[in-house]
C-alpha cells in the first residue's frame, strides 16, 4: 500500500485532535485529543521513515511514546488533583484567573 | 521491498559504530540530570527532619559544578553525540546564563522566612485545599521537598533544550523543561485553587504546543528525510522548490516554540499561569524559560531554517509588532502586579523578536544580551513580590503598593531598580539591551519595525513608572503591605538582580563584547 496514504490519516488524526482540543470541554477528553495529535505524529513519522528509507522516523516514535507516557502521569496528576478540588473536570469552571 | 529485507538490508550496509560523546561538553547536562535523580533518592531514603538541608546542598552543589563545567568548556565548538548536540558560543553563553538565573531562583524557592506559616509551597500538595488534612500538616511544619528534583530536571532540560541540535532531542529537551514546571506551577501554599488552575491551563496548553511541536518535526523529517537541523538546512538549499511538507512542517515547529516563548497569539497561558504559580516559581519560569526558548527558537531559525529567510521573516515581523503591542497596552489595565508582569514579559519577548527578525550576527548577539538582561531583573522582581506581603500572603494587588517607598525604601528601591530595566531607562541593562536590539535592525534594514517598538516600549514605559509613582509618591496607609524580613537567601537573590541590573547597565561593555565574540551558531 502507497505510505502515502498513511500520511493523510496522520494529518486526518492530527486535525480531529486539535478541533477536539478546542471544541470538548472535559479535561480528560481534551487531554485525550493531545494524545491523539503526538500519536498521529508518530504515525507521520513511522510513514515516512519508510518513505526515506531510513531508520531515523522510527526511532523518534520510540522516544515520543515514552515522553507521552511521562505527559500522561503528569497530567493526570494535575487533573485528579483538580476533579478531587472541585468535584468536575471540567476546563470552564476553574475560571478564577482571567483579564 | 517488503519489511524484513528492508531491515537486513539496513543491517548489511550500515555497520554499528559505537557512538563518539564528548562527556566533558555535555557534563553540566548530565551534572543536573544526575542531581535530579539523586535527589529522588533523597526523598525516599532521608528521614523527613533532614530532607530539606541535604536537598539544598545536592542542588546547590550541582548548580555551581555544573556552572564551573560551562566555564572549563568556554570557546569550545563542536557537535557531539552522533550529531545530536552542538555545543557553540551562543549554546554556552544561554547555558551559563541558565545556570546563575536557576541558582537566584533556587534561593527564592528555599526561602522560608517571609511566610510565617513555612516556605511559598503546600505542605503537602495531595491534601484538599481547606481541609483538615492540609490545617494539620501545616501546624505540623510540614515542608515539600519534591519540588528540588523538579527543580534540577526543570533545569538539565533546558540545559538540553539551548544545545539540541536534532528536533528529536530538542522535543525531548523541552518536554524534560516542561513537566516538571507545570507541576511546580501547582504548588502554591496559599490561594491553592488559582495555583491548581494555573497548572492545569498550563499543562494543557503546554501539550498542545508540544503537539504541534512534534507534528512540525515529523513534516520537516519527511521533507529532508533527516532530523538534523543542519541536514534540513542542507536540504532547504539543494530543493529549491517549495514544498508544503516544509512550509508547514516550518510553522507547526515554529508555534510550538513561540508557546514557550509567550509570543502574540500563542500568550493566552502567560498571565494565567504567571498569577496562579507560587511566586518563586513564576520568577523562575518567567526568566529561565524564556532563555531556553529563544536559544532553542534562535538555533532552529539561524541553523535549520535560514535558507528560508525570506518566508519566516516577514511572519515574525507581524507576530513581534503583535507581541509588543498588545503586551504593552494590556499591563496598562492590570491591577494585579504578577499579571501586569505577565504582559510585560510578554511586550518583552516581542523586543527580543525584533532582534531575531534582524537575523545578523549583531541581531543574535543583541537578543543574546537582552535575555541576559531581562532574565536578572525579573528574577530579582518576583524577589520581591514575594516579599511585599500581608496576614493572608502576599499582597499581589497594585493598591497594596501604594506607599511601600516609605514604609521599607530599601526594597522598594531595588523594585524601582527593576522597573526603570524593564522601561529601558538609561543606566539600567534594559536600556543597553533595548539599545543594542533597536541598533541591529536598523542596520538589518527593518526600521518600521523599530519605530513600532519605540512607540510599544513609551506605552509600556507608562505602567511601569505608575508603579514607582505607586509606591514613592503615595502616603502608606493601613492596606499598604508590609515587607518581609527574608533570610539570606532572598536577600542574595535580590542583590544579585539589583546589581546585575545596575553594572549591565553602567559598564556593560564585557558583557556586549562577550555575547559578541559568542559567534554563531555552529553548523
Amino acid at each position: 500500500m502507497n505510505p502515502a496514504n498513511y500520511i493523510v490519516l496522520s494529518a486526518v488524526l492530527f486535525s480531529i485532535g486539535a478541533i477536539g482540543v478546542l471544541v470538548r470541554r472535559n479535561a480528560i477528553v481534551v487531554f485525550m485529543c493531545v494524545e491523539l495529535m503526538l500519536n498521529a505524529a508518530n504515525l507521520a513519522f513511522v510513514a515516512f521513515a519508510r518513505m526515506n528509507g531510513n531508520l531515523d522516523g522510527q526511532v523518534v516514535a520510540f522516544f515520543v511514546m515514552v515522553v507521552a507516557a511521562a505527559e500522561v502521569v503528569v497530567g493526570l496528576a494535575i487533573i485528579v488533583q483538580i476533579f478531587r478540588t472541585r468535584r468536575s473536570a471540567s476546563i470552564d469552571e476553574p475560571n478564577l484567573l482571567k483579564y | 521491498m517488503s519489511a524484513p529485507a528492508f531491515g537486513m538490508h539496513l543491517a548489511d550496509v550500515v555497520p554499528f559504530n559505537l557512538p563518539s560523546i564528548d562527556y566533558r561538553l555535555i557534563a553540566p547536562i548530565l551534572i543536573l540530570m544526575g542531581a535530579g535523580l539523586l535527589s529522588v533518592l533523597v526523598e525516599a531514603f532521608i528521614p523527613r527532619r533532614g530532607r530539606r538541608p541535604v536537598q539544598l546542598i545536592v542542588v546547590f552543589v550541582a548548580l555551581l559544578a555544573a556552572f564551573a563545567m560551562v566555564l572549563a568548556a568556554a570557546g569550545s565548538r563542536a557537535v557531539t553525540a552522533e550529531g545530536s548536540i552542538a555545543i557553540d558560543g551562543p549554546g554556552l553563553l544561554l547555558q551559563g546564563t541558565l545556570l546563575l538565573v536557576a541558582l537566584l531562583a533556587a534561593m527564592l524557592m528555599a526561602e522560608r522566612m517571609v511566610d510565617p506559616s513555612g516556605d511559598a509551597f503546600a505542605p503537602r500538595a495531595s491534601t484538599l485545599p481547606g481541609s483538615e488534612d492540609e490545617r494539620q500538616f501545616t501546624q505540623r511544619g510540614y515542608l515539600q521537598t519534591e519540588i528540588w528534583p523538579l527543580f534540577c530536571f526543570s533545569v538539565s532540560g533546558m540545559l538540553l533544550f539551548v544545545v539540541s541540535n536534532d528536533l528529536l532531542i530538542m522535543f525531548v529537551a523541552l518536554e524534560i523543561m516542561s513537566l516538571p514546571l507545570y507541576l511546580l506551577a501547582g504548588m502554591a501554599r496559599r490561594r491553592r485553587l488559582l495555583s491548581q488552575e494555573a497548572a492545569m491551563k498550563y499543562f494543557l496548553l503546554g501539550a498542545l504546543s508540544s503537539a504541534f511541536f512534534l507534528y512540525g518535526s515529523a513534516l520537516l523529517y519527511g521533507f529532508s528525510g533527516s532530523i538534523d537541523l543542519p541536514v534540513i538546512a542542507d536540504q532547504i538549499t539543494a530543493k529549491p522548490s517549495q514544498s508544503w511538507l516544509l512550509m508547514i512542517g516550518a510553522a507547526f515547529v515554529l508555534i510550538g516554540l513561540l508557546f514557550k516563548v509567550g509570543a502574540v497569539p500563542f500568550h493566552q497561558w502567560v498571565p494565567d499561569v504567571y498569577q496562579g504559580s507560587p511566586t518563586p516559581v513564576t520568577g523562575f519560569m518567567a526568566a529561565t524559560v524564556k532563555i531556553a526558548a529563544f536559544g532553542a527558537l534562535l538555533r532552529v531559525l539561524y541553523v535549520a531554517l535560514g535558507g528560508l529567510q525570506w518566508d519566516w521573516a516577514p511572519m515574525l515581523w507581524i507576530i513581534a509588532i503583535l507581541t509588543m503591542v498588545v503586551g504593552s497596552v494590556i499591563a496598562i489595565t492590570q491591577t494585579d502586579i504578577k499579571r501586569m508582569l505577565a504582559y510585560s514579559s510578554i511586550a518583552q519577548a516581542g523586543f527580543i523578536l525584533v532582534g531575531v527578525v534582524a537575523a545578523t550576527r549583531e541581531g543574535l548577539a543583541s537578543a543574546l544580551f537582552y535575555l541576559i538582561a531581562y532574565a536578572f531583573t525579573t528574577i530579582g522582581a518576583f524577589a520581591v513580590i514575594a516579599m511585599a506581603r500581608d496576614s493572608s500572603g502576599e499582597a499581589t494587588h497594585l493598591s497594596r503598593w501604594a506607599g511601600l517607598g516609605r514604609k521599607s525604601p530599601i526594597v522598594a528601591t531595588a523594585f524601582t531598580i527593576f522597573m526603570l530595566a524593564l522601561a529601558g531607562i538609561p543606566l539600567t541593562s534594559g536600556f543597553i539591551a533595548k539599545f543594542s536590539v533597536f541598533t541591529a535592525a536598523i542596520a538589518a534594514g527593518d526600521t518600521w519595525l523599530v519605530i513600532v517598538a519605540v512607540l510599544a516600549s513609551l506605552v509600556a514605559a507608562f505602567f511601569y513608572l505608575r508603579v514607582v509613582v505607586l509606591m514613592f509618591f503615595a502616603e502608606p496607609g493601613p492596606e499598604t503591605a508590609t515587607v518581609a524580613v527574608p533570610s539570606v537567601f532572598t536577600t542574595v537573590a535580590l542583590a544579585a538582580g539589583a546589581t546585575v541590573t545596575v553594572v549591565l547597565g553602567v559598564v556593560p561593555q564585557p558583557v556586549l563584547e562577550m555575547v559578541a565574540n559568542a559567534d554563531v551558531f555552529i553548523r
